[in-house]
């Protein structure tokens, strides 16, 4: 670890128009667990730096880090080194602007509400009055193709239903910042297509800043403006590549040369890392 | 086109004699029926042979040469019996509830009624006591450590031998009759609250709660719209156990105090004057009492689920 632990004040940058500053900015990022076999460089100098509109992909096997690195722009965890900026400012503040969204690999819904009041709780929380948490639940649902669903509960719903209701849920206050962990992990492949596609209509239309954990190299290079790969063991970014695809897409581009490309230039970088070596890893 | 629909209807919906029939056989209710008749049997058998003893020797003080049928009769018809029949106990309760006013000392709607309101009253000071407790412990850590101990410690002293220290000591500051009971109710029924709130109330998973830090939620945030509502699903059982318990306490409170009024009391004068048909009356309408006891529970429990929409 090196010592620079608490050199960035947060200091606020947003007054500087003329260099506009990246949404995302971390520099020599470094996390290690204490685990009861030794130290587990679960990051290790990570530099990366996203852009406002931008669609990032993390992507790389068990064990690398993405999850850990969402979880650090999050606020959810605190690095151990090296230095990070979430719109200018810390991630904690970031987190207490309620300047992000973060969807889970699982929905997280809380069953005793109903699928309004689950997209209304973030705005409970920020104490807004009922009618316009119940206009912007009502919009935020209408987004993810929800609307006539406002009463449902949870358990009415299909698995794929309740990913778009909390996905919903953290679009309701209209973050510019959209962290997903692996939202559609757990669904088959045929729902997959259809919220991949959902998805980035969506980015297209909101202009949001979307940072994606995946697996999957068809989603990634599908999804996004940037592709960040990554290696585990210790968890780091091995390359960053720039997706050229146009900015418009449909499903059927994944079986066009340049997609076929870019996903085979994904599949090269994380054989670079080792990835494929002792893909053994715990899951 | 309404000709059309009425019979229809008729057809779908089964005659009201045929419903009763498979409600029997598919329900709870004929099982629970067939062990209820098994228990009356053995009962009528069982006060002959508790009764014979003494009978056949009264039939010998007054030499009389008995038959085996007049036996029966004479241990299905004892003033005082070891084992009073069900016949009799169900004729005195009958005497004592619907043939009796309700302001009568002798009534037993009255007697179960002083000890349903000391039950209650016992019951919610104990649930409330224990909810609180188990909101100490999930949110203040020296509480989690200290606290736990002493809880279980408390319910492995016999209420038998706390009972009557409880009555005596606030019967010395004054306080008599419901209070001393409600108190002993409370003690046995926060102990089930505590337990089954403390694990409500860590029911949360780790996404649920990470979700309450990207919002920035504050501790009573996060206790309101998550904790909480998560230990609704513990917290009816846990009652259901406490209001059981409450009732024991109520019940173990009207005996030292030689209270003239509950179901205690009618099972203590019972017990002293040999009358063992009040005796038996006396606990079957305990047991009728916590059948309210707990299906009061259940309803407030149905609508609540139901209220949030909780899958039937």
């Amino acid at each position: 670890m090196d010592g620079r632990v608490a050199d960035h004040a947060p200091t606020d940058h947003r007054g500087d128009a003329a260099v506009p500053h990246p949404l995302v900015a971390a520099h020599d990022l470094s996390l290690v667990f204490d685990a009861a076999d030794g130290p587990v460089h679960a990051l290790s100098e990570v530099n990366l730096s996203i852009a406002r509109h931008d669609f990032v992909s993390l992507i790389g096997p068990s064990g690398c880090g993405k999850t850990t690195l969402l979880r650090v722009i999050a606020d959810l965890v605190k690095p151990t080194g090296g230095s990070i900026l979430v719109d200018g400012g810390t991630p904690e503040q970031a987190r207490l602007d309620r300047s992000y969204g973060y969807v889970f690999q699982a929905p997280a819904l809380y069953p005793w509400r109903s699928v309004r009041r689950n997209v209304e709780l973030p705005l409970e929380i920020m104490g807004l009055p009922a009618a316009r948490r119940r206009d912007s639940a009502r919009a935020a649902l209408a987004t993810v193709g929800l609307d006539g669903f406002e009463n449902k509960f949870p358990w009415q719903l299909s698995g794929g239903m309740q990913q778009r209701v909390s996905i919903a849920r953290a679009l309701g206050f209209e973050p510019e910042l959209l962290l997903m962990d692996e939202p559609f992990g757990a669904l088959d492949e045929i729902t997959r297509d259809g919220l991949n596609m959902h998805l980035h209509e969506l980015w297209k239309r909101t202009r949001l800043t979307v940072i994606f954990v995946t697996h999957s190299i068809p989603e990634a290079v599908f999804l996004s403006t940037h592709i960040v790969v990554m290696s585990p063991r210790p968890g780091r970014i091995t390359q960053v590549i720039e997706n050229t695809l146009p900015r418009d897409r449909e499903l059927d581009m994944r079986e066009t040369p340049d997609f076929l490309q870019i996903a085979h230039q994904v599949r090269e970088g994380l054989r670079a890392g080792h990835s494929y070596d002792g893909a053994t890893g715990p899951t | 086109m309404t000709e059309l629909a009425v019979p229809a209807t008729r057809l779908r919906t089964p005659p009201a004699g045929a419903s009763l029939a498979r409600q029997l056989v598919r329900g709870r209710t004929l099982p629970t029926l067939t062990v209820l008749a098994a228990i009356i049997v053995i009962w009528f058998a069982g006060a002959v042979y508790l009764n014979a003893p003494r009978t056949i020797e009264a039939f010998e003080r007054q030499e009389i040469a008995w038959t085996f049928g007049q036996l029966v009769e004479a241990t299905w018809s004892m003033e005082r019996p070891v084992l009073p029949t069900p016949a009799q106990v169900f004729a005195d309760i009958w005497a004592n509830t619907v043939e009796r006013s309700v302001t009568s000392r002798r009534s037993l709607v009255f007697h179960a009624w002083v000890t349903f309101s000391s039950t209650a009253v016992g019951f919610l000071i104990g649930s409330a006591l224990g909810v609180l407790i188990a909101v100490g412990m999930v949110h203040v850590r020296t509480l989690d450590r200290s606290l736990m101990p002493w809880v279980i410690a408390s319910q492995a002293v016999p209420i038998l031998a706390i009972a009557p220290m409880i009555v005596v000591v606030l019967g010395n500051i004054g306080l008599t009759g419901l209070v001393p009971k409600a108190i002993i109710s409370a003690y046995l029924s926060f102990f089930p609250v505590t337990i089954g709130m403390v694990k409500g109330l860590r029911a949360p998973d780790p996404l649920q709660l990470d979700l309450m830090r990207t919002y920035s939620a504050d501790r009573a945030q996060v206790f309101w719209k998550l904790r909480w509502p998560a230990s609704v699903p513990f917290l009816f059982p846990s009652l259901k156990v406490g209001i059981a318990l409450a009732l024991v306490g109520a019940i173990v409170g009207e005996l030292p105090t030689g209270a003239q009024a509950g179901l205690g009391a009618r099972l203590l004068t019972g017990s002293y004057f040999g009358q063992t048909v009040q005796l038996w009356s006396a606990l079957i309408m305990a047991a009728l009492l916590a059948l309210v006891c707990i299906l009061l529970v259940t309803l407030a429990e149905r609508l609540v689920l139901a209220a949030r929409g909780t899958p039937p």
